[in-house]
């Protein structure tokens, strides 16, 4: 029999907020994280803007351990201390317990500013950290570290599918029955003068640097690109079981995971969104439900000229007329794109909206794109029917990376 | 520089990079049996010690460096 999987407890820090309670109150009431960049370093970037977390790492976390973190692994790791507190802390046999945690560009930050180092006062200045800062696999060490897990870490890298890619490895190491309890999700904190010049120069990230609050705009007409965010977001997966006898609270079921890869290009999406609808599709085989019973997607949506145009046509042929009763949401419209954390964080949404009954609206939505026929959730129109039952949350990465999640009432 | 000048200024250095309680740092104490500094936090407080006190540790020299006693002899001696 498949092991079936909860989700125990959530975590996230994003620009909307330093906790989940804190975010999901924000994205409710349709605030936007967006604000504009300052600074010297800032003022000849085509993007000054960005989605900044509202905390110092350095006051949240023991200041020691801080210093041997890159910022996108203290902001992990911050997501992961809420998590796993509200998941009730659970005692658990050590060697059943695992993490599956990663970042779409990981220590860049850090590499940043080792280098100016290297460059500016030689190479035995080089902090001895620098390597375990920077290495791809460091946020899933640290909180494999926080947690003290021993039955495998794991960290995923695919883009900005990382963290929902995370999610399915969590779900699959416990189906596998590797372990009993899994800290999954992912993280990034990238907002520096080479990662924006260099999504920039992409022609990705949206210039509407006048009007910060208004650039992250999915499905509008006049979007523009993305806006890059920072922050983390985190699953705390359990075998349902295991969550029963020890009687936590019980957020939504995580019940099935699809992936599938493009094999078309390094950075285009597919225009036909054939690799997309193909994730969706065996997300729903997985979980064992038909395209009738999904009534909500949190889309990846990011709010490119192509890309939410790639995924509205995904959508239509994996979920066909009855996308037409389906209420989807751009939440990266708020939040910016969290790229590597963005998966997970919008499943923190996905499960919240489920629950709740309420889905975080679509903000900037002026004038839709005529293309995209699709029921978008505004502040106006929000409500999730109570028999809504199952949710999809879709992540997609440079690379060609398809990741979808399906979420279901507990 | 006296011996309680350079205790104290490590002491610093010892907090700031390894967190280590200013007022357990003293000349007996060794680094890593009861200071609790590893290999890599010892890396750094060797940089910022050579900055603090316009000193060269050498590798080879941070082996023997086992106590904060030693330490205070070798910068007394470098500088």
């Amino acid at each position: 029999m498949t092991r079936r999987v909860v989700v125990t407890g959530i975590g996230a820090i994003t620009p909307l907020g330093s906790s989940a309670p804190e975010t999901w109150k924000n994205a409710l009431a349709g605030k936007s994280g967006i604000v504009n960049i300052t600074g010297d370093w800032t003022k000849d970037l085509a993007a000054q803007i960005a989605g900044l977390v509202l905390v110092d790492p350095f006051e949240v976390l023991d200041r020691v351990s801080a210093r041997r973190m890159d910022r996108s692994t203290q902001l992990g790791v911050i997501a992961v201390k809420e998590a796993w507190a509200d998941s009730g802390s659970p005692e658990i046999d050590k060697k059943r317990l695992g993490v599956f945690f990663g970042t779409g560009i990981g220590g860049l930050s850090t590499i940043l500013e080792q280098y100016d180092i290297l460059n500016s006062r030689g190479p035995d200045r080089v902090n001895p950290m620098t390597v375990p800062m920077i290495m791809p696999n460091s946020a899933a060490a640290m909180v494999g570290l926080e947690v003290g897990a021993q039955a495998g870490v794991h960290s995923p890298v695919s883009a900005c599918a990382t963290s929902a890619e995370a999610i399915a490895g969590g779900l699959e190491m416990i189906r596998n029955n590797r372990a009993d309890i899994v800290v999954a999700g992912g993280t990034e904190a990238c907002v520096n003068r080479l990662a924006i010049a260099a999504f920039a120069s992409m022609r990705a990230l949206s210039t509407r640097n006048d009007d910060p609050e208004k650039a992250s705009r999915p499905y509008d007409t006049n979007r523009d690109g993305f806006v890059m965010a920072e922050g983390a977001g985190t699953l705390i997966l359990e075998e349902e079981q295991h969550a029963i006898k020890r009687g936590a609270k019980i957020y939504g079921v995580l019940a099935g995971a699809g992936m599938s890869s493009d094999g078309y290009h390094i950075a285009a999406p597919e225009p036909e969104g054939k690799g997309a609808t193909r994730a969706m599709q065996f997300a729903m085989q997985d979980a064992g439900i038909k395209p009738e019973n999904i009534s909500h997607v949190n889309a990846h949506a990011t709010s490119t000229p192509v890309g939410d145009i790639a995924e509205f046509k995904a959508l239509s042929a994996a979920l066909g007329k009855n996308l037409n009763d389906v209420i989807v949401t751009a939440t990266k419209s708020m939040t910016g794109h969290l790229l590597g954390g963005a998966g997970a964080v919008e499943s923190v949404f996905t499960l919240l909206a489920l629950k709740n009954n309420l889905i975080p609206p679509t903000i900037n939505l002026d004038s839709q794109d005529e293309q995209i026929k699709v029921n978008v959730a505004t502040i106006n129109n929000n409500s999730l029917p109570n028999s809504a039952t199952h949710a999809l949350n879709n992540s997609f990465g440079f690379g060609g990376h398809n990741v979808s999640l399906v979420f279901a009432k507990n | 520089m006296t011996d309680e000048q350079i205790i104290s200024d490590l002491a610093v250095i010892l907090n700031e990079v390894a967190g280590v309680d200013q007022t357990k740092v003293s000349s007996d104490k060794s680094f890593l049996d009861d200071l609790e500094v590893d290999s890599l936090s010892m890396v750094e407080v060797v940089m910022a010690a050579e900055d603090k006190f316009g000193v060269k540790i050498p590798d080879e020299e941070v082996k023997n460096l086992r106590t904060v006693g030693d330490a205070v002899s070798f910068i007394k001696k470098a500088s």
